[in-house]
């Protein structure tokens, strides 16, 4: 099975380390992974942010990146629910305002082939024992784009579980948003730290030494705010976990 | 006679409303405030879901919600005429007001001339909205609240904070305080060992009210829903007060803004269903009061009101109909419970948006009926995390987030909108130069990975000189957070170093180098 990673560029820039954890956990996994170059930004930075017209290039790139692959797989599920749910959306805009159906085909081509991290090992590998060790207290967040807009359910939970030596903590309100969103955390800062110091309140109030998300731009603000306030709790990536064995410890 | 002061921002906004991340910085702030807050609205989301899960087709009606509603604003002309001439027929009188000023100014005119100048109100947005209390004010006529955190929010001088539970940022003490303080002012004094227990206040409230609802000759009321075929008007509320406003004055005025409209009696069943339970947690309302016209009595038997107006109220509504994605807004039932569980909501407040709507709904509401012009209206749309638990709870499936990022799109990048009918293209907001000139900086860059890859090795080449905070608009992160380390090495360049073009298919080197 030939995969294609979509690191994204979060993670390339600032945690390469994540990737490195996908291409090691699918590899052990039986599936040949490919990192096609030609990737960059999914362009939710931009379309979030309002700036529409902004992000299409950025749809066609990676549309055109991934083409000919089977299966896309990102360790973020904001970037995979930004290509799912509003690269139709980019795509039928263009083509109400009467600039053709290239972006709606490129997205229509692309969209079925993608798939979160969590999703690709319970749904397409059928796995949930992944053969991880971790002998850690780990408490998850799911974050709202993979919890509400990919609907992930239990999947990153019951991977989690799976995982040789890790005790799993549940996380009081852990349905509750972080509080980063993009650049809200820079237009609403006040609000953005409240709601990212009382998430932490629950983590730490959890006794767990890890803190685990499934997505890295969500652990930037929540670390950011853990290593200010010189707490012993540490975020990592789901990914990271998964890719942990006896022999290669994640940390 | 003390006079009413609500507050509620002209309309459009006024500009001197601060901007939403100003609004909310003094409300994150303030911890009683929060505590209030977070109190409040984590115990009605938690009966909310319990109320909700107990349907086993819920799903579907909030789909049948969504259709009655689409369907109505699709027709909404239709529906109108229909409603007016049913309404006629009941014996009322139908008003149209385009405006807050038109609506005003028809209220105003029909209370002086009954002669009276006291109205008693039950709780209704549209008023709100318009900025009545005021108007009547300014007219010589005071005007009454008689909901419970109306009168709450009313003697306290302050403005609603919350669309179900106006008072929902004060506490029982502070409610003590208040009655304390002003009931004698108002009408009936508060009693002189008043406490803060819930059975006490409501008590206290309950005489105070009492005096104006047997003395009251005209009152003023909102609207859940207008049936169109019936011309009958439907009010949902929880205490009794809307009622008594209802039933013992003899001139009832109803201000409803015209999306209220649903086509017929049957469709009252899936509202009547899903409202209460999204927005008090329960199975039925304790008091739905439904008039068609002033009545059979027409006041004969004392039994009624013996007139009945109806202003119907636009501001601003016909011109979002018009926009395809922001018309669902208009679906709303004014239920709350996106305002219950929202995070943002939750630490900010209700007065940090600016307008009687608050919470997710207002942040597309308000700068689709007031435009996007003012600094809060531009920033309301940016008040959200887009974490999206606004749409899963909507009883009506608004896609909140999906209006937003319209809106966003709209402040930042200009565009086609309707303003009093007329088709207008609007230019981007003050203040997103730097920011547009920056996400095409960043879009450039991304399109050309191999100048993304030759910037992420400068980063880290420089990653000894990261500073601790940043400068500019960076400082809203580092003030209270850090910044992450800069690695060694993209993933870019582990993956060209490790797996690039020599590498072999299927075989896995490990532990060689990997960046931390």
């Amino acid at each position: 099975m030939r995969v294609a990673l979509f690191v994204t560029c979060v993670n390339d820039a600032l945690y390469p380390a994540t990737g490195v954890a996908v291409v090691r956990l699918l590899e052990r996994l039986g599936v040949e992974v490919d990192f096609p170059a030609a990737q960059s930004c999914c362009g939710q930075p931009q379309y979030n942010t309002g700036y529409r017209r902004e992000s299409e290039p950025l749809l066609l790139r990676t549309a055109d990146a991934f083409a000919g692959y089977d299966h896309v797989v990102t360790p973020s599920g904001s970037c995979a629910a930004m290509i799912r749910e509003h690269y139709p959306r980019i795509g039928r805009k263009a083509a109400e305002e009467g600039r053709g159906t290239l972006w709606e085909e490129r997205a229509r081509e692309l969209v079925p082939r993608v798939y979160e991290l969590t999703e690709f090992l319970v749904d397409v590998l059928g796995v949930t024992d992944v053969g991880a060790y971790f002998p850690h207290a780990v408490t998850y967040h799911p974050s709202c784009h993979g919890l509400r807009a990919l609907g992930l359910g239990e999947r990153p939970r019951r991977l989690l579980a799976a995982v040789r030596g890790l005790e799993l903590i549940e996380l009081p309100g852990a349905e509750e948003c972080c509080g980063f969103g993009g650049t809200f955390a820079l237009k609403n800062p006040d609000v953005s730290t409240a709601m990212g110091t009382d998430k932490l309140r629950n983590a730490l109030g959890t006794g767990a030494r890890f803190l685990c998300g499934a997505d890295n731009s969500c652990l930037t603000h929540l670390d950011g705010l853990l290593r200010r306030a010189g707490t012993p709790l540490r975020t990592l990536h789901l990914a990271e976990i998964l890719a942990s064995t006896e022999e290669e410890p994640a940390r | 006679m003390t006079a009413v002061h609500l507050g509620m921002p002209a309309f459009p906004a006024s500009p001197a409303f601060p901007a939403f991340p100003d609004a909310a910085r003094e409300a994150v702030r303030d911890d009683v405030l929060r505590a209030n807050l977070r109190h409040a609205t984590h115990t009605i989301r938690d009966k909310r879901a319990r109320a909700v899960g107990e349907l086993a087709d819920w799903d579907r009606l909030r789909a049948a919600g969504k259709a009655v509603k689409d369907h109505t604003l699709a027709h909404l002309d239709r529906y109108l005429l229909m409603l007016e001439a049913s309404v006629t027929a009941a014996g009322g009188t139908v008003h149209w007001a385009a405006d807050a000023d038109e609506a005003n100014r028809i209220v105003t005119d029909l209370v002086l001339a009954t002669g009276e100048r006291e109205v008693v109100k039950v709780k209704s947005m549209a008023t709100q909205e318009i900025g009545l209390n005021e108007a009547l004010e300014a007219a010589g006529i005071a005007a009454y609240e008689t909901d419970l955190a109306e009168l709450i929010v009313q003697l306290g001088h302050d403005r609603p904070s919350h669309i179900l539970v106006p008072a929902i940022h004060r506490n029982r003490a502070e409610i003590r305080e208040i009655f304390t303080r002003e009931m004698g002012s108002w009408g009936r004094p508060a009693p002189a060992d008043l406490d803060d227990s819930p059975a006490a206040l409501a008590e206290a409230a309950r005489l105070h009210l009492r005096e104006k609802f047997l003395r009251a000759k005209v009152a003023v009321s909102g609207a859940n829903f207008m049936v169109a075929e019936t011309g009958t008007m439907v009010v949902l509320e929880s205490e009794g007060n809307g009622r008594m406003c209802l039933t013992l004055p003899e001139t009832l005025i109803s201000v409803v803004g015209i999306e209220k409209v649903v086509p017929t009696f049957r469709d009252l069943e899936v509202f009547l269903q899903t409202l209460p339970r999204s927005s008090t947690a329960e199975r039925m309302n304790p008091y739905t009061t439904m008039w068609t016209g002033p009545g059979p009595s027409k006041g004969a038997d004392g039994d009624g009101p013996s007139a009945f107006h109806l202003v119907l109220l636009d501001n601003g509504r016909t011109d979002t109909l018009a926009d395809a994605t922001g018309r669902q807004a208009l679906r709303c039932i004014r239920c709350s419970a996106c305002l219950n569980v929202c995070p943002v909501y939750e630490r900010a407040g209700g007065h940090a948006y600016g307008s009687v709507y608050p919470g997710p709904i207002g942040a597309i509401l308000s700068p689709q009926l007031r435009g996007t012009g003012s600094p809060i209206d531009a920033t309301l749309p940016y008040a959200s995390t887009l974490c999206g638990a606004c749409y899963e709870v909507c009883p009506v499936a608004i896609d909140i987030p999906e209006v937003l990022l319209h809106l966003r799109e709209r402040v930042a990048q200009g565009g086609p909108v309707t303003r009093r009918g007329i088709r207008v293209r609007l230019r981007p907001a003050h203040g997103h130069t730097a920011e547009r000139a920056a996400m095409r900086a960043a879009r450039r860059l991304l399109d050309h990975p191999g100048a993304l890859r030759a910037g992420e090795r400068l980063l880290a080449r420089a990653r000894r000189l990261a500073p601790r905070g940043l400068p500019g608009p960076g400082r809203a992160w580092t003030d209270t957070r850090a910044l992450p380390a800069i690695p060694a090495e993209s993933f870019r360049d582990w993956w060209a170093r490790e797996r690039g073009s020599t590498r072999e298919r299927g075989t896995s080197p490990r532990g060689r180098g990997t960046p931390r």
